[in-house]
């Protein structure tokens, strides 16, 4: 059951990476275009059977409530804007699509008749990159700090646990504020955004730095590090070969709960003005315009950004869970 | 005879309240409005709480709110018709120079404490005012010239003003200048002391003013109640006198939306400020036992404008090279007609707002020039209106300048308002249309206004400015060469281009004036010089939005503050 659940995990994520990889093959239009005449459209509805009851082979929308006969089949692989395929080639191929000037607003549109269903695919993009980038700066900080605290103990250990209490205890949404004010203007959003996170991934070191600290501690004091130290080891040679390649199982449990963190992380910073700015969408800033009431209360699928950052966290707790379990001691 | 005592009480209070109660040569102000009832409470929801109580010091929104309902001056802005009428002042003469004004009070009226008013409150309070080492709010208005008004005292009852010049807002100066209890405030004003009391911790029977309300309790973090004013000075059309609501209640609800969920779920009877989505939330709701009021274009503006200061000695180099596309009229005509007013007031205000040509908004009704009107859209005047400039498209469509630089530029704005990050958003994707590649920029306020008033560290800011009165005397800190808020270059105390010597010289020329046709064709003139020059690119006006339980009479919402309350004296609830 455990691992069927742990499976599917994987399977997700991997479908939601994939997504964001080829966005815009997976978009029908561009993020940014605006459809002003269709504001706060509600999910396009895919038909089967048409309303005389005739089943069609290929889904297809109504053009407008009014017209009965007027069909839109949904393609697949259809021509539409051009964009850079993974970065690399440029194509023109979307994965779905209806022959303009029919709409397929899969998951509705916003206030700016925006499809929601191609923002949430590019701000995948941006949300999980931040998570990522946020989380392997934070571990990667923490594990050399942590490791050579723990590892040679002394002064070195208690500067570097002085600053991290230090870090933990700073106001950091000052501090990032602060950071956004100082940012020259010309600095594209993507890039001055992507400094925000990587503040955030630095100021998040001391957690897994602590962690790092205690079990380098006790593999110091292990039998085979002690005799490698004894046949004449450097301190740098049993710290890279013996005590860090250890905390690597820890260092994967703390990836899979700090990614969704600092995902959340951003859907706060965006709720608080500090995300990526427009027209760039985040999966924060797309749920940013809930803080209206009447967003919240008139249009509901608004809320449906919401379940990404939430599968994936449910994802990164389920392999959590499974990590921690491997990592437990099978009673003899 | 405690029981007679009791009577006795009683029947007081019912003449107080039937407000047939008379002090002996009351010069009462007559109203034309039908009578309406005594009693009841208003309750309303409010986002903040007050600052202070104290005249001298209240800049805040909800400070003066209260201060308008518990204060009252020589003169009055009636926000109906936007013209002023008579108030404490029962008379106002003006000399044919329009430099001296005679002012004859009313007499016989007392403060809420009960104390007599006279022309001694009103010197005492123009001293307090104009007292250098107070720095009121209040004292900047009073300076005409550059220089203070003078007042002296006649008789008890008649004060003289006079101005350095002929002042062309003529007595609209009065209006707001709240007149002081000079019998509760001399002695603080001598001991020093005068900006540290009125606070929100005073005992109600420290304050006393000539309003229709007067403070009676507060709540910290809750509610302030003011109560009726049993000597206030107006009487409706049946000789009662005026208020008529017994208590008005402020709730403090921290935001706008926790406003309209008050008010929706019938927790409070008024509601203003909202916003047009907000608005149409409740309009879509049909409720019979609510009114919701549009009362049309206020006095707001919203505007994009570019960095047009002198940057020479600032080592800002990448903003000065884009300076000569800023500089070029027609590159701002191009982006105002790129612009799609009609969309951001559709998008943006669900509809609740109007395009802009100036900064003058239809909702002022005695300045507005209907001949301005605004740029339409028209992406191919714009593309005209750039290739007559130099401007060209390279071959992936984006627009360059003649040395071949593609024009980019950021648009800075504010984090904490949605509507202008809206409204930067649709200008984005406008004038992307024309192949101009623009990012927004949203920073908190504070860094924002730093880099537009200190470090000039911009390129283009949307920003928002609202008037505080119709008349042009409102605009004289922006509209000037040397004015504080002449956002786009405040590094130049004088006109660097003709037009704006031109808006130097007719803004100087209508504050002199004091003929009203005269003004009227002095003001139109810089209208049309703006929509011209375009040293700012007006996008729209939000309408001013309210609402109120359906029982409530008297509402008329107005577009100059306090929006629903500056009628508060009349308002009274129906039989129902």
């Amino acid at each position: 059951m455990m691992e069927s659940k742990v499976t599917a995990a994987y399977g997700v994520l991997a479908t939601i990476h994939l997504i964001a990889f080829l966005a815009d093959f997976v978009a029908p239009y561009p993020f940014a275009a605006q459809q002003r005449d269709l504001s706060f459209a509600p999910p396009t509805r895919i038909h089967w059977t048409d309303r005389s009851g005739q089943f069609h082979f290929r889904p297809f929308i109504y053009r407008s409530a009014s017209a009965a006969s007027n069909l839109a089949p949904i393609h697949f692989f259809v021509r539409g804007y051009s964009y850079k395929l993974a970065g690399l080639f440029t194509t023109d191929r979307h994965l779905f699509g209806v022959e303009s000037p029919a709409v397929l607003f899969v998951l509705g549109s916003d206030g700016f008749g925006r499809d929601q269903f191609s923002r949430l695919a590019a701000g995948s993009r941006i949300s999980l990159t931040a998570g990522w980038l946020a989380a392997a700066i934070s571990l990667s900080l923490g594990a050399i700090l942590g490791g050579l605290a723990g590892f040679y103990g002394g002064w070195l250990d208690d500067l570097v646990m002085r600053l991290g209490e230090i870090s933990l205890a700073l106001p950091w949404i000052y501090l990032l504020l602060a950071g956004r004010a100082g940012l020259p203007l010309d600095v594209p959003a993507v890039t001055s955004y992507f400094i925000l996170i990587t503040i955030v991934g630095v100021l998040g070191w001391a957690r897994p730095a602590r962690l790092v600290r205690g079990l380098a501690l006790s593999v110091r004091e292990r039998g085979y590090v002690t005799a490698a130290r004894a046949f004449g080891a450097s301190g740098s040679y049993l710290l890279r070969v013996h005590v860090l390649p250890d905390t690597i199982s820890i260092l994967v449990t703390q990836a899979a709960l700090l990614v969704p963190q600092y995902i959340l992380a951003e859907v706060t910073l965006s709720f608080l003005g500090l995300g990526i700015d427009e027209p760039s969408p985040s999966w924060g800033n797309m749920l940013a315009g809930l803080q209206h009431y009447n967003v919240l209360v008139s249009y509901w699928w608004m809320l449906l950004p919401a379940l990404a950052p939430a599968i994936v966290s449910l994802c990164c707790f389920s392999i959590a869970d499974s990590l921690l379990e491997l990592r437990r001691p099978v009673p003899l | 005879m405690r029981c007679r005592g009791y009577m006795r009480y009683r029947a007081a209070l019912l003449i107080v309240l039937s407000g047939a109660v008379r002090l002996a040569g009351e010069d009462l102000l007559s109203t034309t409005k039908p009578p309406g009832r005594y009693g009841g409470n208003l309750v309303v929801a409010e986002r903040s709480e007050p600052k202070t109580l104290n005249p001298v010091m209240a800049i805040d929104n909800g400070s003066r709110e209260l201060l308008s309902l518990m204060m009252a001056d020589l003169v009055h802005i009636n926000r109906e018709s936007q013209r002023t009428e008579p108030a404490l002042a029962r008379a106002v003469d003006r000399s044919p120079d329009g430099r001296r004004y005679i002012v004859r009070l009313r007499e016989g009226l007392r403060f809420s404490d009960g104390y007599p008013f006279d022309a001694d409150d009103v010197l005492f309070s123009f001293q307090v005012y104009l007292d250098e080492k107070i720095h009121s709010p209040q004292r900047d208005l009073l300076m005409v010239g550059g220089k203070p008004l003078t007042v002296s005292k006649q008789d008890s009852h008649t004060v003289v003003f006079e101005f350095a010049q002929p002042y062309g807002p003529e007595d609209r100066l009065f209006d707001s200048i709240a007149i002081l209890p000079r019998h509760l405030l001399l002695q603080p004003y001598t001991e020093g002391t005068l900006t540290k009391v009125w606070d929100l911790n005073s005992m109600p029977a420290d304050i006393a003013g000539l309003g229709p309300f007067r403070f009676k309790q507060y709540v910290p973090g809750q509610r302030l109640v003011l109560e009726r004013n049993p000597y206030y000075w107006k009487q409706d059309s049946a000789g009662q006198r005026l208020p008529y609501l017994a208590n008005i209640i402020f709730e403090y609800v921290g935001s706008e939306d926790a406003q309209v969920l008050r008010f929706a779920s019938g927790g409070a009877d008024v509601v203003s400020r909202i916003s047009a989505r907000n608005f149409d939330l409740l309009s879509r709701e049909a409720h019979r036992s609510r009114r919701l009021v549009d009362a049309g274009p206020s006095l707001e503006y919203n505007f994009l404008f570019f960095n047009l200061n002198n940057l020479s000695k600032k080592n800002l180099p990448q903003i000065e090279a884009k300076q000569s596309w800023f500089r070029n009229v027609s590159f701002r005509r191009a982006v105002s007609a790129l612009i799609d007013r009609q969309s951001i007031a559709w998008l943006v205000f669900a509809g609740r707002a109007v395009p802009l040509a100036t900064h003058v908004t239809p909702g002022n009704k005695l300045w507005f020039d209907s001949s301005v009107v605004p740029t339409a859209r028209s992406i191919e005047s714009a593309r005209t209106l750039l290739s007559s400039a130099g401007f060209s498209w390279n071959s992936s469509h984006k627009l360059i300048d003649q040395s071949g630089r593609p024009v980019e530029f950021s648009i800075l704005t504010n984090t904490g308002n949605t509507e202008r990050i809206q409204m930067a958003t649709m200008i984005q994707q406008d004038l992307e249309q024309a192949g101009i590649a623009t990012h927004m920029v949203s920073l908190e306020f504070r860094s924002m206004l730093d880099r537009i008033t200190g470090t000039f560290d911009y390129e283009a800011c949307l920003l928002g400015l609202a008037s505080g009165d119709v008349d042009p005397g409102s605009e004289m800190s922006v509209w000037p060469s040397d004015g504080s808020t002449h956002l786009w270059d405040l590094t130049r105390a004088t006109a660097d281009t003709m037009w704006q010597s031109e808006i130097d010289r007719l803004m100087a020329s209508q504050m002199r004036s004091t003929k009203v046709a005269t003004r009227k064709r002095l003001y139109d003139r810089v209208q049309q010089i703006m929509a011209t020059n375009l040293p700012i690119i007006p996008l729209v006006s939000p309408n001013v939005l309210a609402g109120a339980k359906a029982g409530l009479r008297n509402l008329r919402p107005a577009i100059l503050l306090p929006y629903v309350l500056w009628n508060g004296e009349e308002l009274y609830w129906s039989a129902q």
